[in-house]
């Protein structure tokens, strides 16, 4: 925890970033850069799936509506807040010249997605034949 | 902006500043699509009550935050050696989103 308690205090300060290590060749930081929107997008394409769940499917019933609406968007939520941990991380590896970080995230992310998407599948499919 | 002479050679083959462009102009794209559908939920009923236009106003204050951003970025990136993305901008962007869907939370739930 103290570990995130210091990563996030890199987020807000720029030039704390700056005095470790060595600044890398520029067009690693840029591939960072879009890993990181890679990511927001990521983030903003589960917060837009929540939305569309809730306008587009009216006829499931509300608990299953809300639910599955509520799944994405938190799941949207962490995906963003997650992308610039993880860009200040690897960003710090760089210039200190370390591996840079591994994280279950993607995984964990894949695993939902496919949960999510196989229930909503089902909730459909009932919802048309009952 | 006049770029020093010799940066034509010098310029990266890879073009990593202008992909680099392109994925901040996808990623506004990505933020205006999950605006308009926010903005559609917020005035979803017709009725044109007061929250749902605040909720409306609300959305489109944080996607212009999002544009501001990205343009203020996209301008540093046509720079020779354009500096790394400050978190300042990271966190901005990345909380745009959050507020997205704070919003979307507020109305679904």
């Amino acid at each position: 925890m103290s570990d995130f308690a210091r990563d996030l205090r890199l987020w807000f300060a720029p030039r704390r970033i700056r005095q470790e290590g060595e600044t890398p060749d520029y067009r690693f930081s840029l591939a960072n850069e879009r890993t990181f929107l890679a990511w927001v997008r990521t983030a903003l394409a589960l917060v837009g799936g929540g939305f569309a769940v809730d306008q587009f499917l009216p006829d499931l019933r509300w608990v299953a509506r809300v639910s599955l609406a509520l799944a994405l968007l938190a799941a949207g939520a962490l995906c963003a807040l997650r992308a610039v941990n993880h860009w200040v991380r690897c960003e710090r590896a760089m210039r200190r010249g370390e591996d840079l970080p591994v994280s279950r995230f993607p995984a964990l992310l894949s695993l939902a997605v496919g949960l999510i998407a196989t229930i909503m599948v089902l909730a459909v499919l009932l919802r048309r034949h009952a | 902006m006049a770029s020093p002479p010799g940066a034509e050679a010098a310029r990266d083959p890879g073009l990593q500043p202008e992909r680099t462009k392109l994925a901040w102009r996808r990623t506004t794209l990505s933020a205006t699509v999950a605006a308009v559908l926010a903005a559609r939920q917020c005035v979803a009923d017709g009725s044109g009550d007061p929250a749902g236009l605040l909720g409306a106003a609300l959305t489109l204050l944080v996607w212009v935050a999002f544009l501001a951003v990205a343009h203020r970025r996209m301008r540093a990136l046509a720079a020779h050696r354009p500096p790394a993305l400050s978190p300042r901008a990271a966190v901005a962007a990345a909380l745009c989103t959050v507020a997205l869907a704070c919003c979307a939370i507020a109305l679904v739930a």
